[in-house]
């Protein structure tokens, strides 16, 4: 959302790709900060899946009403108590946990309402990342355009940490993708240093 | 655009809730737009606790004012009437056409008054769904309204599941709180009051203006909210510089309110209300389930868009929720937005081009499927 907007042609989003492919026909799919609903339209009427989307801005809200995308104006900082346990055969997080208040109790939400969870993310320790913090400033680029004093990614981490987390939490990872810019090979023997971000299919233990 | 009053009278009694039925019962209606040859294109819209039949439109071309969701309603508007057949009705137990505690019963020749069985929401609206069946009406496109107007359109998707494809429960809630019920109850207590009341059986010319006017007072302040009245009047004296050290009115909020409830009684019936607002204290999806809405919304077929504006302290945005979290229980097809808006409650009639963008892209959608 905030590292490169929904509004994107979601073909360029290569993470959404991945998580497109993890649907099946008739999967009830809940996308978390869907942004104007572009994404679980395409799963909807591509993939045959039963949709809901959670979105905090009421804009965006509208154009998910146009697209045709049921959505729920919702805080995922609070949003999720709703959902009974395994009520979705997929949750969607895109590029959102960075943003949220908690991500700790949204990832533990997540593996419980869903009977999986799909969690895309930047990777902080990619290795352009490193180099602007060994030359001594907060990490700044094309998705990372803020300031750190009015950046919304109030949880930035790396794909090192996502992995410590999932363990701490007996969070199963049944698949990890990385995200590669350029080096494909390198980003995926080295993710941490070479991985733009990465898709997590998580489960509960 | 011109609209024209019509009237549907039923052969059949009206069968109520509270046991009793209704000989001879008229329902005034207002259309716009042409049904279509396979009747897919009426939308439904419900009015509010005094609203009316005339929703869009004038009767004349001369008239002053439009219908009450004219903003909202018409030609190439929000709900656009050269894509809908739109109707809507005037509830039972009101004043504006429809039979209720003020038309003649056909027993007695006279009045009915408080002989004028008591309504529910869920009354008013089988009454309506008469009027569907006799426009020859299997399935409506949508079931749009506001405020109690929601109520009904709740009680559409619960009573008869198959006979719309989509609702637009707006500024409601899935039962009347007890804060809704208290102000209710002191509103009747200044109608009953009224000396001029008499038990309901004032003449037409000498109505309880004063209980009537007091009712409407405080029902309005419920309809505004402490932004909205700060910003509209502030503490601004009215015509004045100084306080009057009296009791006559020194506030513009005052003089405002006593502007109300005065245009109020003048289009209003002091029986219509009391029987109105009782339906509305009445109104409980949830009375048949044991306070369980998830198995009151079960057999709902309908999508819904409900909408709650973030000022509304009567209909708050909390009990929209409790509705879009049952739904969702049942996983029914559901989309929920709270509008930002300072307007409190009144904000459903205030807030036209946010909601109704909202609707008309939903109904498109619906349209589509």
């Amino acid at each position: 959302m905030m590292f490169l907007r929904r509004d994107l042609d979601v073909n360029r989003r290569r993470d959404l790709e991945v998580i497109a492919g993890l649907v099946q026909p008739g999967n009830r799919v809940l996308d978390l900060g869907c942004g104007d609903g572009v994404f679980l339209k395409q799963l909807k009427e591509e993939r045959g899946a039963d949709v809901l989307g959670i979105e905090i801005d009421s804009d965006s809200i509208g154009r998910c009403i146009a697209n045709g995308v049921p959505v729920i104006q919702g805080d995922l900082d609070n949003s999720l108590d709703f959902a009974e346990d395994h009520s979705f055969d997929l949750v969607v997080v895109s590029h959102t946990l960075q943003e949220i208040k908690r991500p700790d109790l949204l990832l533990k939400h997540i593996v419980r309402v869903g009977k999986r969870a799909a969690v895309s993310f930047l990777n902080f320790a990619h290795w352009r990342c490193r180099l602007q913090l060994l030359a001594g400033k907060m990490p700044r680029n094309a998705q990372l355009p803020y300031q750190w004093y009015n950046t919304p990614n109030i949880h930035l981490g790396t794909i090192a940490d996502f992995r410590d987390t999932c363990r701490e939490f007996g969070i199963e990872i049944v698949q990890e993708t990385p995200i590669a810019a350029r080096f494909p090979m390198l980003s995926r023997h080295l993710p941490n240093l070479f991985a733009v971000g990465a898709v997590f299919v998580l489960e509960k233990r | 655009m011109i609209t024209v009053p019509q009237e549907c009278r039923f052969t059949e009694a009206l069968p109520l809730d509270c046991g009793r039925s209704l000989k001879d019962v008229v329902i005034r209606y207002e259309t716009a737009g042409k049904l279509n040859a396979d009747a897919s294109n009426a939308v439904l819209i419900t009015h509010a606790l005094t609203g009316d039949a005339h929703v869009c439109g004038k009767h004349d071309v001369s008239d002053r004012k439009s219908g009450w969701w004219d903003e909202m309603v018409g030609p190439g508007k929000y709900i656009d009437t050269n894509r809908y057949f739109v109707i809507c009705s005037n509830v039972l137990g009101g004043c504006s056409g429809s039979t209720g505690p003020q038309s003649i019963d056909p027993d007695t020749g006279k009045p009915y008054h408080l002989d004028f069985p008591v309504i529910t929401v869920r009354d008013m609206v089988r009454a309506q769904k008469r009027l569907i069946d006799a426009l020859g009406i299997r399935q409506l496109l949508a079931v749009v309204g506001g405020s109690m107007g929601g109520m009904q359109v709740l009680q559409w998707a619960v009573d008869y599941p198959d006979a719309m494809r989509a609702i637009v429960p707006i500024a409601t809630a899935a039962n009347y709180s007890p804060q809704n019920i208290a102000f209710d109850w002191v509103a009747r207590d200044a109608i009953r009051s009224d000396a001029n009341w008499k038990n309901g059986d004032y003449p037409p010319d000498d109505p309880p203006c004063r209980g009537l006017a007091a009712a409407r007072m405080l029902a309005h302040i419920t309809y505004l909210s402490e932004e909205s009245l700060g910003r509209k009047f502030g503490r601004n004296l009215q015509d004045k510089s100084e306080y009057d050290f009296d009791f006559a009115h020194d506030f513009a909020v005052e003089s405002y309110l006593e502007h109300q409830g005065k245009r109020f009684v003048e289009r209003f019936d002091a029986n219509a209300y009391l029987y109105i607002t009782r339906a509305t204290d009445y109104f409980d999806l949830t009375a048949e389930t044991d306070g369980d809405l998830a198995k009151a919304f079960a057999r709902v077929s309908a999508k819904f868009l409900i909408v709650s504006f973030s000022s509304d302290w009567l209909f708050p945005t909390r009990q929209s929720r409790l509705m879009v979290e049952a739904l969702l229980r049942d996983r029914k097809e559901v989309s929920f937005c709270e509008i930002q808006s300072g307007y409190g409650h009144d904000a459903f009639l205030l807030e036209v081009d946010a909601l109704g963008r909202m609707v008309r892209d939903f109904l498109r959608q619906v349209e589509v499927k």
